[in-house]
């Protein structure tokens, strides 16, 4: 889509307001929304593969009885470093930053609300892992399990310093993610462009606001609950003692109130994802938007409904048991309700078997394994067989890997062409397809069956003699499968990076917005903001489509709407690229950190993120009542 | 119906596990029966569901294939289809909400009746779990009539049993899966589960909660035998071990009193009162030691005895080098203990 | 964009990190079956160690008190261990949770027969007169050294991130991590009777 209203010296303008500064210091105090997403996805995957590599050793301690591969010390540490950095560092703060870089995009507008914020979330994120991993390059990795219980993660059973670090790093990515969810939300209420009403926002940008919202809600739980076990450890709170009136199931209630609604938090963008390529890859709108948005907003609310079918075991009143077990299978239904939407769409439309449809199609065939052994689950009398054991890797891995990392890579691979220009090469994509789609049923699906022989989950090894070596060495060679599968992936995204084949503007024919500006996207986004007019805008846009002028190129300016009837409303400054945000991080960083030794580093600590949050909050020049007045007035509508 | 169906579909599994002792796929008690019925029928409506759907969504794919493909997409597709569609996407949502109603319902029906008080009069067991060992207290109206066993349990046929369970320390999980599903330990309360075997033989349990370095080799023993031989066995545990009956074995019990045995361990008759670790005062008639990790013989004693940590890295007994000389003697008494 | 300056920093960070964390987070999980804890010959002023007599054949002497150092001195983990051993060993019985009952006190600033590592050790294991048991036959030199660690710890000699938090117990006392640091007075008065 050109831009009629402006001349090649007006974009060059707009692209030399909008650019980040060459230079370390000025990637550093980036306030591109893209730049920061990039940022974000690629520290994102890196925690992947680093978690991924241990599980990899893991499954080696695994193949066989009685080995001596792993320490059970070694082995504590590193399926809790799996687990927490899966859950923590890559799967949310991935989603989110997906989320970051596209939504802007999908709604016409030219940066998040809050550009410097999204900075400091980002080196925050970052500096959670760095606490992680150099927490397990110097033995102190946590060792009580991604959820460690209490009594065994309190101050009696685990000694040092190693939970306290799990605890603390809770803190950095919950910030970082309440973060991205203020982002997402204030975005998406003031920005969209004119004429895109809830009725017709894109389904992926529903699914980042709904996850945003739960985010807010679940998020503040983990944190406190983590400060509490951190309490706990270090001044001598009876917060988990029951001796002195505390409760050790306080802790799970708590942590399972925020833990549950993570997974929901992980998995509903990856539905947004789906909606979001489905359309281009069928060649229709999806079938049922306003049933898709509801369900979600169902999936959202009910989530939090659900947590106590994580403490089946742990003797709660059997009333309890029994409403945990109705709202868990209730759950299917919303969820029911968007496969058969998307089933409609595939059925009427006319598919086109490119790399993000087929993992697309992956996520029927994989996460629905997962969804009926979460029903399994649901149901209390089975659910004490099964709970515990490896019926509970395979499930979660399932509905994780299945119904969150596939949509994603389908996601990646449908949007790699509008963040980098080029396309990635569609056969090393199907070899990455197929080999982690078979390395994902080798390794997960044995599971099932050694947890029916009775494997417990969580043992650094096992007896001869019971069963479980077949499955568990089956399980060893998958996980083999899936690491040649992202090695494939890797090669092919390096190589599409350095001279993969020219994408343009819009290579898959899709519906949305984002796909009537060049790519790579300018890092102005929109030279100028359409009006939307439907559902379709890419499909449905011409030449003599309405859009807005009256921006400015000169000074970083997005348009502000109002929330229901989405008219332009007033032109909003933002901020240009700054070093505040990450002095404040650092700050940040150096309180919580020190928060693992002595609760001193509060009150020392925060001085120094007064300091960086008043040299971000400085007041700079702003605009007079008269000149504000003026700049509203200069908004038009064109074409309309 | 649905019963006969249920049971022919467990004999068949039990057959495929080859009588696999921690297999809920191989029942032995009234509950886990129950549940592997629920289960199985479960399991069997889960596998119909999932070849349904992606059916569906094959059939869709095949479906326009070989139509003509322009890329003109189909930005507003017929009214009339749609509302097709929409009626078959509605219906389809009012039989999954129909399905998992009944669902839960039964769902309800099963665990309300697993977790119903035993009928007749129980047998009562306290456990309590330790890292990393179980300890059992078998209850009796008599004071004088418990008696107190480690990592191996012993119950008749045919009458429920009651277990209360207990954590010293962190959460554990006692789960027999071949008797009932599992119930954690949780420090500061007491826990309950109920089971009721119908069938005798030896079966494993495991712990199934994380519970530091050494919950992988944290199981047990559960033999389920006749009612006479429980009231033997019972009546074997309830007496004290007898003064050693040849030199040897009175050497073995003065080296296990003058080393660091007693500390911990206790047997019942000798001058041993020790409550950090397991009572052997029968620890001879166990099948297994270090809690079900090693089969209970002369050979894995004395290693066990010398070097735990070998078997157990980080487990709390300490090593206790000792000569040869007292080594045989200490195994020939402790094998006296039955 | 110049990206060496932030590796190198981070490289040099772990390293630090790394030289720390070390010593305070290993975990050593399996003892080498060691000789029974042997009994140093070492004399603090004109008290005769341990119980009177002989000491048992089987116990070894072992080498100078000065040569023994506590390899678990700032362990967390063996701190940890060393306080359930103070449980299981019914050192409560005596010292109380280190305030002291029928025994000294372990908490305060005294120390009869001296406070370092050493002093402790030979304390632990040759029993001292007026009813402190010789645990040399009983514990193995690494259980002891747990213990000398412990007992350390609740005068806080080792650094706080090593000390023990609290138990999951009914709370007596603050837990070690939080006491603070009280000088020692290692050796002994001059006769070697009690100071008032």
């Amino acid at each position: 889509m050109s831009a009629p209203a402006l001349t090649q010296r007006d974009l060059l303008e707009l692209k030399r307001t909008w650019d980040t500064p060459r230079g370390f210091w000025g990637w550093v105090s980036s306030v591109d929304h893209k730049v920061v997403a990039i940022r974000y996805v690629v520290t994102a995957f890196v925690f992947f593969l680093l978690a991924g590599a241990l599980a990899l050793l893991m499954r080696i301690q695994l193949a066989g009885p009685e080995n001596h591969f792993l320490s059970p010390d070694l082995y504590n540490q590193f399926f809790t470093t799996h687990g927490t950095t899966m859950m923590f560092l890559f799967a949310v703060p991935v989603m989110e930053a997906v989320g970051l870089y596209m939504v802007p995009l999908l709604i016409g507008t030219r940066n998040v609300a809050f550009p410097r914020l999204n900075n400091f979330g980002y080196w925050v994120y970052l500096m959670g892992g760095v606490l992680m991993f150099a927490g397990l390059f110097s033995n102190t990795g946590p060792d009580t399990g991604w959820f460690s219980y209490v009594p065994l993660a309190g101050p009696e059973f685990s000694p040092g310093k190693r939970v306290d670090v799990w605890a603390q790093m809770i803190t950095f990515t919950e910030i970082a993610a309440l973060v991205s969810a203020v982002e997402i939300i204030a975005t998406v209420f003031k920005q969209r462009a004119p004429g895109m009403t809830f009725r017709r926002l894109p389904l992926f940008v529903w699914a980042m606001v709904i996850t945003s919202f739960m985010v807010i809600f679940a998020m503040p739980v983990v944190a406190t609950a983590s400060q509490m076990l951190a309490m706990d450890r270090l001044i001598d709170t009876q917060f988990f003692n029951p001796a002195e009136g505390g409760s050790a199931i306080l802790w799970q209630h708590l942590f399972w109130f925020f833990g549950h609604p993570e997974v929901y938090i992980i998995f509903i963008p990856a539905l947004g994802m789906i909606s979001a390529i489905l359309p281009a890859m069928v060649r229709r709108p999806v079938f049922g938007h306003r049933a898709l948005v509801i369900s979600m907003i169902a999936v959202g609310f009910l989530s939090f409904a659900l947590w106590a079918h994580h403490m089946f075991a742990t003797g709660l009143p059997e009333g309890a048991n029994m409403l945990f077990a109705l709202t868990s299978g209730a759950i299917a239904v919303p969820t029911g309700i968007q496969i058969f939407c998307w089933i409609a769409t595939i059925w009427s439309g006319r598919p086109r078997f490119q790399v993000p449809f087929l993992y697309v199609l992956a996520f029927f065939f994989l996460f629905i394994i997962g969804g009926m052994t979460g029903l399994l689950l649901a149901a209390v009398p089975v659910d004490l067989q099964v709970t515990d054991t490896y019926f509970l890797p395979a499930h979660i891995h399932y509905v994780l890997i299945g119904g969150a990392v596939f949509p994603l890579l389908g996601a990646i691979t449908f949007w790699f062409p509008k963040a980098t220009g080029r396309l990635l090469d569609e056969r090393l994509g199907r070899w990455s397809f197929w080999l982690l789609f078979i390395g994902v049923n080798l390794t997960f699906f044995p599971m099932h069956v050694s947890a029916l022989l009775g494997m417990p989950r969580r043992v650094y090894t096992y007896l001869p003699g019971l069963g479980w070596t077949l499955p568990n060495a089956l399980s060893t060679l998958g996980s083999m499968v899936i690491a040649v599968a992202l090695l494939v992936l890797l090669v092919n995204v390096a190589r599409s990076l350095a001279a993969g084949q020219v994408a343009g503007d819009d290579p898959w024919h899709a519906d949305s917005l984002e796909w009537t500006i060049p790519s790579p996207a300018p890092s102005y986004n929109y030279a100028v903001i359409p009006v939307v007019e439907g559902i379709a805008p890419a499909w449905e846009r011409s030449e003599s489509s309405p859009y807005v002028t009256g921006l400015s190129t000169t000074v970083r300016e997005v348009l502000l709407t109002s929330v229901e009837d989405v008219e332009p409303e007033s032109r909003h400054e933002q901020p240009g690229p700054t070093i505040w945000p990450f002095v404040a991080a650092m700050a940040t960083t150096g309180l919580i950190y020190g928060l693992i030794f002595t609760v001193w580093a509060v009150p020392i600590g925060a001085v120094f993120v007064t300091i960086g949050l008043i040299g971000w909050a400085w007041p700079r020049r702003g605009h007079s009542p008269d000149e504000f007045a003026e700049h509203v007035a200069a908004i038009t509508v064109e074409g309309a | 119906m649905i019963r006969r169906l249920g049971e022919v579909a467990f004999a068949v599994l039990a057959a495929a596990c080859g009588g696999a002792p921690q297999s809920p796929l191989n029942p032995a008690g009234a509950e886990a029966r129950e549940v592997l019925t629920l289960g199985a029928i479960y399991t069997a409506l889960a596998v119909l569901t999932y070849v349904l759907v992606n059916t569906v969504l094959v059939l869709g794919l095949r479906r326009r294939r070989r139509t003509v493909l322009p890329e003109v997409p189909e930005v507003a597709p017929a009214e009339e289809d749609e509302r097709r569609l929409g009626r078959k996407v509605r219906n389809a949502a009012i039989v999954t909400a129909l399905i998992l109603a009944v669902y839960v319902g039964a769902t309800w029906a099963v665990e309300a009746h697993v977790t119903s008080s035993p009928s007749t009069r129980p047998i009562t067991i306290q456990v309590t779990g330790r890292q990393w060992w179980w300890e059992m207290r078998y209850q009796d109206s008599v004071p004088s009539q418990t008696f107190i066993t480690a990592n191996e349990l012993h119950v008749p046929v045919g009458r429920p049993v009651v277990m209360l369970l207990q954590s010293e320390d962190v959460i554990h999980s006692f789960w027999v899966p071949a008797l009932n599903g599992k119930k954690d330990l949780v420090p500061g309360k007491t826990n309950r589960v109920v089971f009721t075997p119908r069938e005798a033989g030896t079966f494993r349990g495991q712990c199934a909660e994380f519970c530091g370095f050494q919950h992988a080799h944290m199981a047990f023993d559960v033999v389920v035998e006749s009612q006479d031989a429980y009231d033997a066995w019972v009546a074997a545990q309830r007496t004290p071990a007898p003064p050693p009956d040849d030199s040897l074995a009175a050497r073995g019990q003065q080296v296990f009193l003058s080393k660091a045995c007693p500390t911990c361990h206790a047997i019942q008759g000798a001058r041993a009162f020790g409550s950090r670790g397991p009572d052997l005062t029968h620890v001879a008639s166990r099948q297994s030691l270090a809690a079900g990790t090693l089969p209970n013989t002369r050979g894995h004693l004395a290693g066990w005895i010398v070097d735990p940590g070998r078997q157990k890295p980080g487990t709390r007994m300490p090593p206790n080098p000792m000569s040869g000389e007292e080594l045989e003697a200490l195994l020939a008494y402790l094998e006296g203990l039955k | 964009m110049s990206s060496r300056f932030p590796r190198r920093a981070g490289f040099a960070a772990l390293a630090l990190l790394a030289l720390v964390a070390c010593e305070r987070e290993q975990r050593e999980l399996r003892t080498p079956p060691s000789g029974a804890a042997t009994v140093p010959t070492i004399r603090v002023g004109g008290i005769v160690p341990g119980p009177a007599g002989a000491l048992p054949d089987s116990i070894p002497t072992g080498p100078a008190a000065e040569d023994r150092t506590s390899p678990y001195e700032e362990n967390a983990y063996a701190i940890s261990e060393g306080k359930r051993l103070y449980s299981w060993m019914n050192c409560i019985g005596c010292h109380g949770e280190g305030g002291g009952a029928i025994g000294p006190a372990l908490m305060d600033q005294t120390w009869i027969y001296g406070g370092s590592p050493a002093n402790i050790y030979a304390t632990i294991v040759e029993g001292r007169p007026n009813g402190m048991p010789s645990f040399g036959g009983r514990l193995t030199d690494d259980d002891v050294w747990k213990l000398v660690a412990y007992v350390r710890s609740m005068s806080a000699q080792p650094s706080k991130a090593a000390r023990p938090g609290r138990n999951d117990d009914m709370q007596t006392k603050k837990s070690e991590q939080r006491e603070l640091r009280k000088a020692t007075n290692e050796s002994a008065s001059p006769d070697g009777t009690r100071p008032q």
